[in-house]
């Protein structure tokens, strides 16, 4: 309390004696993005000091997995961050065919790749939607979600499932991509280019969108690096890190793709990252259509019980929201003896205080908007 | 000015696009068709050959189920011991609490009867707390609803009818492969 008001004293705008203001914000404001709680310390309408409130949404996934079967974990990991289930899945897939040392068919893994890298656009989708929102713009998100459907009819198409898809398996997938699927994704790639392209048009260069995000919730890249940042948000610093890049995984260091980076480290460039990202994603899902070969999409293993040997291992993938990690600890049981997330959402989130302080009221929600959090994966 | 300009355009493209050929339906009334691999709740299938359900209650699915939202019971069958049925066993209660399942599929995939299917149902609000809690003959009507609708072959028939023509492909193969003379031999 003591520090609040010593900050409170040095930021005031003017001399007079400050007035203290707490500002509840969520769990149930809609820019927050979930259920998050931030209390802001206000000064007129200068923040002087944020607390952020987690937790709304802890469903103990970690210690669930721990009860679960090692099959029956895919669908908890799809319920980590709700927007990028596959992502999910296939980090947490390849990290138990890592402790298993298994091989996934080569079709398997091409079938992951392109989901993976659709499911990327779709997650950029909504957020460029909403972006738009929290700085005043209600037109992007009807567009961005017209996208966001065509991606999930595909994907209903593929896995039964708009969302909560539970499609990967461990060491392959659950079964091939349905017969009329080349069709689907020709009919799906020349509308899904235009609505990237539009939803770039519409907000990037704007105006009035580049006044409220241009040289708002600016951080350096050291700063952003000691934060634990990653993915869009650390790549907006000017830092070129890209899990898929800097260690390959699945089959990723076959695409021919570039990094998009920014310069200032500000709400606008992590912007433009995340909307060059999804041009990217598009050429990557046209490599992989390419050259993907035919045959055996199943795992090796059938249906038999999944029993890892003991040991652990550690697996790290690029999601949509930066570097997700999975800690896996295994006695040798069908369960999993211990298993950590590393979400990505959680660690860019811990710069808030740091972002927020000093800003205005009106800009706290373009910044909470540009770290573009899950609370699904902040609280697990 | 000129990028509101420019935007309002866009904008103005769309309405237009939009007033051709509209992307929203409206849902009550149009309801949105769902694909053939959807899955909506779980229900059992009914074997209309011998007229009983193809589900032996072995709990297998209740077993690998991650929320544990079903139980099940089995009994001898009576229709084997008249000589009408290959089942020894039958189900004998079942029931799915649909509020508990979370539609991951894994019953469906580990099922070795193919007694289980994920249904293109996915509407049932009720009016009581437990309404979604459904029994045996309910689940069996839901299964055969899908059974007709999309005239649902068992997969494990599928996959036999696939592999024999795989190997008779095989076959076929092999007989042009070997030498015209061998097989005018065999004639």
């Amino acid at each position: 309390m003591a520090d609040i008001q010593t900050n409170l004293a040095t930021n005031s705008p003017v001399n007079a004696e400050p007035v203290e203001m707490l500002l509840n914000m969520g769990p149930q404001h809609p820019s927050t993005h979930g259920v998050f709680r931030m209390v802001l310390w206000v000064d007129g309408e200068k923040i002087v000091d944020v607390e952020p409130h987690i937790g709304y949404l802890h469903r103990g996934s970690e210690k669930l997995c721990e009860g679960e079967q090692y099959h029956q974990v895919i669908t908890l990991f799809d319920r980590l961050d709700y927007v990028a289930n596959f992502n999910n899945e296939l980090v947490y897939c390849q990290a138990v065919e890592k402790l298993m040392g298994l091989e996934v068919p080569e079709r398997a893994e091409y079938v992951r790749v392109i989901l993976c890298e659709l499911n990327r656009i779709a997650s950029h989708l909504l957020y460029v939607g909403t972006i738009g929102l929290d700085a005043g713009a209600m037109t992007p998100t009807m567009f961005a979600f017209r996208g966001r459907e065509r991606i999930q009819s595909v994907f209903e198409a593929v896995s039964g499932a708009r969302m909560m898809h539970n499609y990967f398996r461990i060491g392959g997938v659950k079964e091939d991509l349905p017969d009329n699927f080349e069709q689907l994704i020709a009919e799906l790639l020349p509308p899904l280019r235009e609505d990237v392209e539009e939803s770039d048009r519409i907000l990037t260069f704007n105006e009035i969108f580049l006044t409220r995000l241009k040289d708002v919730g600016t951080i350096g890249p050291e700063e952003a690096i000691d934060f634990g940042f990653t993915g869009p948000c650390l790549r907006g610093c000017g830092i070129e890190y890209d899990v898929r890049k800097a260690h390959p995984y699945s089959i990723y260091d076959r695409f021919d793709f570039d990094i998009p980076v920014g310069l200032d480290g500000d709400c606008w460039d992590r912007h433009w990252v995340r909307v060059q990202e999804m041009y990217e994603s598009l050429k990557i899902i046209e490599q992989a259509l390419e050259q993907m070969p035919g045959g055996e999409v199943v795992s090796s293993l059938g249906r038999r019980l999944i029993r890892p040997p003991a040991g652990e291992v550690y697996m790290r993938a690029e999601n949509p929201r930066g570097e997700i990690g999975v800690h896996l600890i295994s006695n040798g049981t069908d369960r999993p003896y211990r298993l950590k997330v590393r979400p990505p959402s959680f660690c860019n989130l811990s710069a808030i205080r740091r972002l927020l302080t000093n800003s205005w009221i009106a800009d706290s929600v373009v910044i909470l908007g540009s770290l573009d959090i899950v609370l699904g994966e902040v609280d697990r | 000015m000129l990028n509101s300009v420019k935007g309002m355009m866009l904008t103005l493209a769309s309405t237009f696009q939009g007033l051709k050929k509209p992307v929203t339906r409206e849902y009550p009334k149009t309801p949105t068709p769902v694909q053939p691999r959807f899955m909506g709740f779980p229900a059992l299938t009914w074997d209309s050959d011998v007229g009983e359900p193809f589900c032996t209650g072995c709990m297998v699915c209740i077993r690998n189920c991650p929320t544990q939202c079903m139980s099940a019971s089995m009994m001898d069958n009576p229709l084997q011991q008249e000589g009408q049925s290959h089942r020894r066993k039958i189900v004998d209660y079942f029931e799915i609490n649909l509020n508990r399942c979370i539609l991951c599929g894994i019953c469906v995939e580990l099922c070795n009867f193919d007694a289980i299917v994920m249904s293109h149902e996915h509407e049932m609000s009720t009016y009581e707390r437990n309404g979604d809690r459904v029994a045996l003959p309910a689940l069996l009507e839901i299964g055969q609803k899908y059974q007709r609708e999309t005239k649902w072959i068992p997969p494990t028939v599928l996959a036999k009818a696939k592999k024999d023509a795989e190997d008779a492909a095989k076959a076929a193969k092999a007989a042009e492969a070997e030498p015209a003379g061998a097989a005018q031999e065999a004639d």
